[in-house]
């Protein structure tokens, strides 16, 4: 799906050593693979597999998704930030596509 | 041989038993069991004791196509006392993976929060995998009105 967009919020700033709090969505309808279309076939599966999140280069979260994953997936994990830097989050595609985002982070 | 009525009964009852019991079968719903292969394996054999993880999840969902989930373990997240990774389980879907969640020293805190997708009331079971090798479980029975498969 071309137009999985992904909304992801992170506070702008916080204070060094800090346990901040990270939400993340990404519209994707996370085809079960267990659907059947009119005709009765089965709707091949299509979801999101696999969620990254990176802080300047070093993971912080990743999660290995199941087709039991709600539609427009949801995530919300904790990161602990000692330095200013960017959080980078990839989702993967089964069709391989990986959808990417970057926020920034101010420390101080 | 003359068959009376009740015997005949006791046959048709039989037979739908049997029936029932086939379709069981035959359906791509998971048992329990799956779970606990999954489960298993996740673990390596080991068997989850409980204590230090918190599954959260609605006693009642009205709709099981969004189902918020969250968990959280006891944990320092430095050093030895480190969550490795957390599996999200349902022996009621069509397919007993939920979600794993891999964590790092990095986390903070080893918590996440999700939605997931119940097809039926079930069992929703969190394993948290900590880095010495423990492992330990919480279970909460989810029950769902409309379920979310797209059956």
């Amino acid at each position: 799906m071309a137009d999985s967009k992904p909304r992801v919020k992170v506070p702008k700033s916080a204070k060094a050593g800090e346990v901040i709090t990270i939400k993340t969505l990404i519209s994707h309808t996370m085809e079960s693979g267990q659907r059947k279309d009119k005709d009765g076939k089965i709707i091949p599966r299509k979801i999101i597999n696999k969620f990254t999140c990176e802080f300047n280069g070093k993971k912080v979260f990743e999660c290995d998704v199941d087709p039991a994953i709600s539609a427009n997936p949801f995530f919300e994990f904790t990161a602990k930030v000692n330095e200013s830097g960017t959080f980078k989050f990839s989702w993967v595609d089964d069709d391989g596509t990986i959808y990417t985002d970057e926020k920034k982070i101010e420390v101080n | 041989m003359q068959l009376t009525r009740r015997q005949t009964l006791g046959l048709a009852g039989g037979a739908a038993a049997v029936v029932v019991t086939g379709f069981q079968v035959t359906t791509a719903f998971a048992s329990a069991e799956d779970a606990t292969k999954l489960i298993m394996e996740f673990t390596g054999g080991k068997e989850p004791a409980s204590g230090k993880i918190t599954l959260t999840a609605p006693e009642i969902a009205e709709n099981g196509n969004t189902v918020p989930i969250s968990v959280s373990v006891e944990s320092a997240m430095s050093g030895d006392d480190l969550v490795d990774s957390v599996m999200l389980v349902a022996d009621g879907n069509p397919n007993p993976a939920v979600a794993t969640f891999h964590f790092t020293e990095m986390s903070g805190t080893a918590a996440a929060t999700t939605r997931m997708r119940l097809a039926k009331t079930q069992n929703v079971i969190a394993v948290a995998k900590m880095k010495d090798g423990s492992v330990f479980s919480d279970t909460k029975l989810v029950k769902v009105t409309i379920g979310g498969c797209g059956g």
